[in-house]
Order: C-alpha cells, then structure tokens, then sequence
C-alpha cells in the first residue's frame, strides 16, 4: 500500500529542500535524504515509505533549478508525484532521475494519509475499491523511467530520449 | 506566417525551422553553471556520463556567487575543487569570488548576445533575455548533458506578450511591472512558456534584467526583450554586439495570450509573504515595519537600482532599529556606484555593503533572518524560508521603495520621503 501526501498550489523548491540544506552545504551528502519538506511538513522524511504518492495542486516544484528538491524525494523512495501542472524545471529534474510525473489533479479526490494501491507502469490508484486511472504519460517519458533516468538511457542509446542520435 | 522571438532563436539552435509545441534537439551556444551546484555537474559529467572533457572550454561560463566568498569549510572545499577543475578543463570564462553575480557578469561581459541559446544551472537564467538571448535554467543532470554533447533537447515554448503602454511615471519602473505581471497572471501564468515583453525599449539593459529575472517567477521557460531601442543600443554600442539579421520581432507571430499594462497608471507594487504573485498596488498596504532593507541581486542590484536608492537616501539616515544592506549585483556595478558618488551616498547613509554577488538571496550567508524579523527585498522570492528563518517575512518591491523603507522604518511610497 502506499500513503498519499497531499499537498497544495505552488509548492516551491525552497520548501522541497530549502537552501540551506544543500548537499554543497552539507559535510555528507546521503543526508539530503533527512530533509526533503523538513520545514514545511517536518515528519515526512521520517515517516515516508518507500512507494508513498505525492498529490499536489498546480504548479509543484515551482523556484530554483535545484536538482537537489527532487532528488531528496527519490532518495526517500516516493513513488510518483501527481499534479495538474509541474513547474518546467522540476518536471525536466524529476524525469532525469527518473521519477514517475503524473498530470492530474487528485487533491479533491484523496486525502492526505490515505492508503491505496499503486502501479506505476499502468497508472493505476485503487482507493477503497475505487479505480481512478491516471492520464499515460507520453511514451518517450516511459522510455527514460525504464531505464531509470535520463543518464542510464544516454549511456545506454547516446541521444535524447525520442529524438535521432546526437 | 512569422515566427516568436523563442521560435526564431531555437530554430537557428536546431538548425531548421520550428514552431511551437515541437520537441527538438539544440546545439548550445554558451552553458553557465555556479558554485553552488557545480560539484554535482562535474560528478554526473564524468563519474555518471562518462565523459572526460565539456564539449567546448570557450563556450563553458563558471561563476563563483552563490556562496561568496565561502562561509563555511564546506564551501571552501567545495570552491577550491572547482578551480581545479577550472584549470583542469581550461575553461576560458571564469569569474571568481566579488565579480559578481553570474547573469549580470556574463551581460556585462558581453558573453551573453541575442539570438544564443544559453543554458544555466540557475533558474534566472532568463536573466540572458534581457540581451534578446533565449536564456534558461537547467538542473545538474540537464547541465551535465550539455557539457558532454553542446547539445539538450527542449519543447518548443508558446509565448505569452506583454504590452506595456504608456509611460513610467516617477518612482514607478521595471520591478513594478514585473510584480504587476505576476498579479495579473500568477506563478505559472506562463508554465513552459516563452515570455516576450514590448513597449520597454526606452529602458536600460539592467532594468530589462529586471523582467527577465521576474519571468521564471511567472513560470516562464524564457522572458525576452527585442533587442532594440536606446536602452539596448548602448549596451550593444559599448561592447560591439550585432544583433543577428534573421532575429527580429515578427508580424503574424502567433502569441498564446497578450497581456496589457498601462504604466500611466501604474502604481509602485509590493509583493507580499510568502509567494512572488500575491501582489497589491503599495498603496493598499497598511502599515509594515522592517528590521531589514535588503537592495540587490540579479534583479535590483545593478548600478542603476543602487543610484535610484541613493537619490532618495541622499542627506537622509536609515531608521533606527533597521539595518540596510546592499550587495551590488557586479563588481562592475560597484565600481560605477564608486566612481558616480552612489556608493558615498549610501555609505553616509547609514548602509552596509557586502560582496558582490547572490548574497542572502539563498539563505545561506551575508543576511540571514532571524524569526519574526521582516525584511524589504529588491530580489526576486518572497517564499517562506528564503532567506533564513521561515518565520521570517520577506517583502518585495523596487529599489525605491527600498529606499524610502529604511529612511522610514515602515514600507513606504518613495513620495513619503522626497515629497
């Protein structure tokens, strides 16, 4: 089962991780996973499970360039992270490490702490037996989460994903 | 059927005309990345991807400004490693600690030119649009990627138009058109767009920094000013830029939206805690003491910002109680506000200066928040925690206003000071 954290509009960067928590201001860099959200809902890095979702309003991930916002939630495990409208870069940041982005807006149909089935590959939530299917992401996006990242797929093909070889 | 600024400068990057929605693979012109995230590019570039050299030293921009000079051993380190690598790769474009921050540095420098692609590890590097380049922010993989193959692969924006009208009146400029904008259309009015902006020709290249820097606050993938009017002959004139003959803005572009303003009536702007759209006319602001008046940044720390501060703040004290602080966005801006009196001005004022360069902007040093304090910002993010404390509150607005704040010790119109 995997715990639904809802979230509202325009849920920045510096609440994701602030500043602050930088790995170029930290002494060791695995602890970026002890702060993803550490001041706006501080008992999420303790208590989030791997698989966990992530529902937000529009606009998720809005602010800095910071790669480092995203990838303290993949290192936590979150398993996607569904919302009407991600911001530009944080979209590009969470598919380049390959964490699954669904468009859609969920925040009026699951509460925040509820358990429900999840399936990445089909988009699939079950929540108390009903079955809400998510919007399929484009295929060239499939393509980089199967092979877990931007960085694996270049390696692997040397190009962009649905694009010619460079 | 004419293309969009965004449309014209990727079509030359892709090497064949594009339009809206398209994706597509670009060559880079120039990739600028800084101190702050760095170390992670550098790893992903060859520990991850494998490659041992960035695609093209002169075309390769490394700025130290997020921490700087270092505050912490950490930074230190951090710093030192890069100008290893610095000198390892043999990067042409390097600017160490007190040149400045990175958008207004490669503008002055005349690296940034119309019609490039720039790429940044920062997210206002929509700052490059204010020289009518297609300037953006990238994350470390993102980066990594460019440096390896000068190439990345993008979606063609849409764009939305802003048509200003009218005339500025006194006291009133680019910031509060910018906050303006972030009114009327919000954070993510232009989510994956392009953002063009008409009808500021007669302002400076600094000043349209200004609304280059504000587009990423309203979503924007870009925000470009044409490349023409006095403001930009100048600038072109005194580093003998060209603007390319096929970049020009094009009857029958197709736009998404056109937003109007009209600087007529235009009132100073204020955004207030804790997001950059929740925008009212300062005017309709009750009474807000500060502890703190912060002038600088990308935004509003150029020359010009600390010049129109300095004319209020001339022969006037800051507040008891209240601390200014004003870092300069360049070296290059600090040595004009030395050499024209602005800096004299502020000194006798009563403020404080620090080294050029991003300074609290990030939260990290040079001006962080207490709890409970309340600071008036230049920048560009009033987000909880910004700047320090989350329980601090951040309030943005123009460097006169400002001004006229820490004179006061309440956020207060420029008039209210210089009648």
């Amino acid at each position: 089962m995997a715990r639904i954290w809802r979230f509202g509009a325009n849920v920045n960067t510096d609440q994701i991780v602030p500043g602050r928590y930088a790995p170029y201001m930290l002494k060791n860099e695995d602890d970026l996973r002890k702060y993803p959200f550490i001041e706006a809902r501080p008992e999420f890095a303790s208590t989030v499970r791997p698989g966990d979702l992530i529902i937000a309003g529009p606009n998720f991930g809005c602010g800095s360039s910071r790669e480092y916002a995203p990838l303290a939630l993949k290192m936590v495990g979150v398993g996607a992270i569904i919302a009407p409208l991600f911001a530009r870069i944080f979209y590009r940041n969470a598919l380049n490490l390959g964490i699954p982005l669904f468009e859609a807006d969920l925040t009026d149909q699951l509460e925040d702490g509820q358990e429900v089935e999840f399936n990445a590959e089909t988009g699939v939530i079950i929540a108390d037996g009903r079955t809400i299917q998510l919007p399929p992401p484009p295929e060239w996006m499939r393509e980089v989460w199967r092979e877990g990242g931007i960085v694996p797929f270049y390696r692997k093909y040397r190009r962009f994903p649905g694009a010619a070889s460079v | 059927m004419g293309q969009t600024l965004a449309e014209q400068i990727l079509s030359h990057a892709a090497g064949k005309p594009v339009s809206a929605g398209e994706r597509i693979v670009a060559r880079v012109d120039l990739a600028m990345m800084h101190d702050s995230i760095s170390p992670s590019i550098i790893k992903i570039l060859h520990q991850e991807l494998g490659a041992d050299q960035v695609w093209d030293r002169d075309r390769v921009a490394v700025v130290v400004d997020h921490v700087a000079p270092a505050a912490t051993i950490q930074t230190a380190e951090h710093q030192q490693a890069l100008r290893r690598w610095v000198r390892q790769q043999q990067i042409t474009h390097f600017f160490d600690v007190g040149r400045g921050i990175s958008h207004a540095v490669l503008v002055e420098e005349g690296l940034a030119r119309p019609g490039m692609l720039i790429l940044g590890s920062d997210s206002h590097s929509t700052a490059y649009g204010a020289v009518g380049a297609f300037g953006t922010g990238m994350g470390s993989t993102d980066m990594a990627l460019a440096l390896a193959t000068g190439q990345t692969w993008l979606r063609v924006p849409e764009t939305v138009r802003i048509l200003a009208r009218g005339r500025f009146r006194p006291g009133v400029g680019a910031k509060d058109l910018g906050l303006r904008v972030a009114r009327l259309i919000g954070a993510d009015g232009a989510a994956y767009q392009s953002v063009e902006w008409h009808g500021v020709e007669e302002l400076s290249v600094s000043e349209r920094m200004t609304l280059a820097t504000l587009s990423i606050e309203l979503g924007g993938e870009a925000g470009i000013i044409p490349p023409t009017g006095p403001g930009w002959e100048e600038h072109a004139a005194q580093r003998g830029i060209t603007v390319p003959p096929w970049l020009r803005v094009e009857e029958g572009a197709r736009y998404s939206r056109t937003v109007e303003v009209d600087l007529d009536t235009l009132e100073p702007q204020i955004s207030v805690p804790h997001s950059v759209d929740n925008v009212r006319d300062l005017s309709e602001l009750g009474r807000v003491e500060v502890d703190v008046v912060y002038i600088g940044t990308c935004t509003n720390g150029h020359a010009n910002d600390m010049a129109a501060a300095a004319r209020i703040l001339k022969g006037r004290k800051v507040a008891r109680g209240v601390r200014l602080l004003v870092v300069p966005a360049s070296s290059e801006a600090l040595r004009q506000a030395t050499a024209d009196g602005t800096l004299a001005t502020l000194l006798e004022a009563g403020a404080t200066i620090g080294t050029p360069g991003c300074g609290a902007c990030i939260g990290r040093h040079m001006g962080v928040l207490a709890p409970g304090e309340v600071c008036l910002f230049t920048g560009n993010r009033n987000f909880r925690g910004r700047m320090g404390s989350p329980e601090a509150q951040i309030y943005l607005a123009s460097p006169e206003v400002a001004a006229a704040t820490a004179v006061l010790g309440y956020i207060a119109h420029p008039a209210e000071v210089i009648g």
